[in-house]
């Protein structure tokens, strides 16, 4: 029998009909939107009451706006924390997605062996971040640490890495032996150092969605330009990187979303010392350590706030970059 | 014919290379690939080291480069170190790698299970309010978790819901995922209508549909949502640090990181062979299964 449309019953069947699909509808639902509500969507409001108290585990008092006051002090620590946060996002992002865009054109040849090295440069992703963070503090350690075990090989100094609290242009000067204008620091050795680990975790991940991204390139265009006489270099510059900028911008806007949020490894690798008090990392500290749910609550919102119009800003420059 | 004609295409997208750069390509490659994996190692190799020859770091104290020999009881040592629970009596560690398994085994099911349904509503059946709701749905996608992380911590507390401390906090509020649903939804989506009015005719109704025909053709996808959440449960640490304070409520990556702030600090044999107790599970989980996890970057990176 072929699939004929079944016709829709007319009136009053039709009508207990779509009841009965939209009560099916909302039972299915129900759980879902009951877990959402609760614990996602009451909690904002809920966060904003909280902001508003001096609230330590319970509601002391009513203090109005003085949690916001104070966090947007000129010496509070949230502008620091907000320029950590910019900071790691803007070194690791372009790292990371650079470094996966090579990895995923070079994995894309022919060559074999190419799950191999998939599978092996997923793992870092796929493993527990208080472990790995645990082992690459481990590998930074100046007394035992393999880093700089390796580098005293090329004959270079041993670094203090995630115990470094100066400035990487600091050490640069220091090192060739001139003075830098004050303010002028870099961010500090070891938020560098944590970048590189967030490149050691995530660039399996991004290149993973690279490589689907070069699969739907299609081939012709490589062949119409090959007869055009293009090689490869300009075949990589004028096909591959514009054909591929949807997917270059979809990550990027996932890898700067995962740079706000990034606590796990930095509250084990230096638990916000030296310059890497992040966002999340002081939101949570002022919570655990401080119990003071109030303050924490006004900070949220206003990292938050600021970090949405930064992505929005973001956003509309990058997209009008992307060729579709 | 037409297979082909697809492979044809595919394999000009990739120039054959010659010989000089094929090989420097792989160089570069196993070199990579070594700075991947030479932490895994460095774990492995340091947990069946003495301290001593940590501290002189010797990278391979065995033979034939030196006389130590693997101290497996390294292993033994550090989950004594970490002690029992004293309501069972287990060692401590085996306690939360069952609180951890437990956890990760509910929330598996939980989102799952919640995600089929609503996915299921919004793929296939009609109802007012539908597209106000689906908007809420990808709406709670893009509230940060810091933003909610402190009025949910203070829910769990005492004159709220009194979950601090339990399982019911480790649990119940992740057990719906508005990526589960989004991406579940997509797969119901791509099955034909079609087969829908086949199977009415059948006389089967939207549950039996459901079950009996929608889930098995979707499984890959769903396969992948359950993965997914393995991972990130299994590895959950900021959420599950900040609502438990009992030992015996933790879960396996908070004790991991109580032991590196303890004994393990100092021990760091000891702290790598905790280590690598705690991702041997997720790496045997993901050897297995590791072609559902490109599949899904892959489909859900492009639809994101």
């Amino acid at each position: 029998m072929t699939a004929t449309k079944i016709r829709p019953p007319q009136g009053k069947l039709a009508r207990s009909q779509a009841i009965k699909e939209a009560l099916l509808a909302y039972g299915l639902l129900s759980p879902a939107l009951l877990l959402f509500l609760v614990f996602t969507v009451f909690p904002v409001g809920f966060g904003l009451v909280i902001s508003l108290y001096n609230w330590r585990t319970g509601p002391n008092e009513f203090i109005g706006l003085d949690n916001y006051t104070r966090a947007l002090k000129p010496d509070s620590e949230m502008w620091p924390a907000l320029g950590a946060t910019i900071t790691y996002s803007i070194l690791s992002v372009p790292i990371e997605l650079f470094l996966a865009l090579i990895l995923a054109y070079l994995l894309f040849q022919k060559i074999r062996g190419k799950s191999f090295f998939r599978v092996a440069l997923f793992l870092p992703y796929v493993t527990s971040t208080v472990a790995s963070a645990a082992i690459w503090a481990r590998l930074y350690s100046p007394d035992i640490g393999i880093i700089n075990q390796s580098l005293s090989i090329f004959g270079i100094q041993p670094l203090q890495w995630l115990l470094e609290d100066k400035g990487i242009l600091t050490l640069l000067a220091n090192a060739i032996g001139i003075k830098l204008p004050g303010g002028l620091t870099g961010p500090s050795l070891a938020l560098v150092s944590i970048v590189v680990y967030t490149t050691w975790v995530f660039v399996g991940y991004d290149m993973t969605i690279f490589l689907a991204g070069l699969g739907n390139i299609p081939g012709e265009l490589y062949e119409a330009a090959r007869i055009d006489g293009a090689g490869g270099w300009s075949l990589f510059r004028h096909i591959t990187v514009p054909l591929l900028s949807p997917t270059t911008f979809f990550l990027s806007l996932i890898t700067i979303i995962g740079t706000f949020k990034a606590f796990n490894h930095i509250w084990v690798m230096t638990q916000g010392d030296n310059g890497t008090t992040t966002a999340s990392i002081l939101i949570y500290r002022q919570m655990y350590e401080f119990q003071r749910a109030g303050y924490a609550s006004a900070l949220a919102f206003l990292l938050f706030t600021v970090i949405l119009v930064v992505t929005i800003i973001q956003n509309r420059t990058a997209g009008r970059q992307v060729n579709y | 014919m037409v297979n082909n004609a697809t492979s044809i295409t595919r394999s000009t997208t990739a120039t054959t290379l010659r010989p000089g750069t094929r090989w420097a390509l792989y160089t570069l490659l196993i070199m990579i690939s070594i700075i991947a994996l030479v932490p895994f190692a460095w774990m492995l190799l340091t947990s069946v080291k003495d301290l001593g020859d940590v501290i002189n770091l010797k990278f391979w104290p065995w033979p034939p480069f030196g006389t130590s020999t693997p101290q497996w009881s390294n292993y033994p040592e550090a989950i004594g170190l970490i002690g029992t629970d004293p309501d069972t009596g287990m060692p401590m560690f085996l306690r939360q790698l069952l609180n951890t398994g437990f956890v990760t085994a509910c929330i598996i099911v939980g989102i799952t299970v919640t995600s089929v349904m609503a996915a299921y509503a919004f793929a296939q059946l009609n109802f007012p309010g539908k597209s106000a709701l689906f908007i809420l749905v990808l709406a709670t996608l893009m509230i940060p978790d810091d933003l909610t992380l402190i009025p949910r911590t203070v829910m769990m507390y005492k004159n709220y819901l009194n979950w601090y401390n339990s399982y019911l906090a480790l649990t119940v509020p992740f057990l719906g995922s508005a990526f589960g649903i989004f991406l579940i939804r997509q797969f119901f989506l791509q099955i034909p209508r079609d087969l829908f009015d086949a199977a009415r005719i059948d006389g089967a109704g939207h549950m039996r549909y459901l079950v009996q025909i929608m889930i098995p053709l979707t499984r890959p996808a769903i396969l992948t949502v359950a993965l997914f959440n393995f991972i990130w449960t299994w590895n959950e640490f900021k959420w599950a640090q900040l609502v438990t304070s009992d030992n015996n409520m933790r879960m396996i990556s908070v004790g991991l990181q109580d032991f590196l702030r303890g004994e393990g600090g100092s021990a760091t044999h000891l702290a790598m062979a905790v280590s690598a107790m705690v991702v041997a599970p997720i790496l045997i989980v993901y050897f297995f299964t590791q072609k559902y996890f490109t599949e899904g970057i892959t489909t859900t990176g492009l639809k994101g």
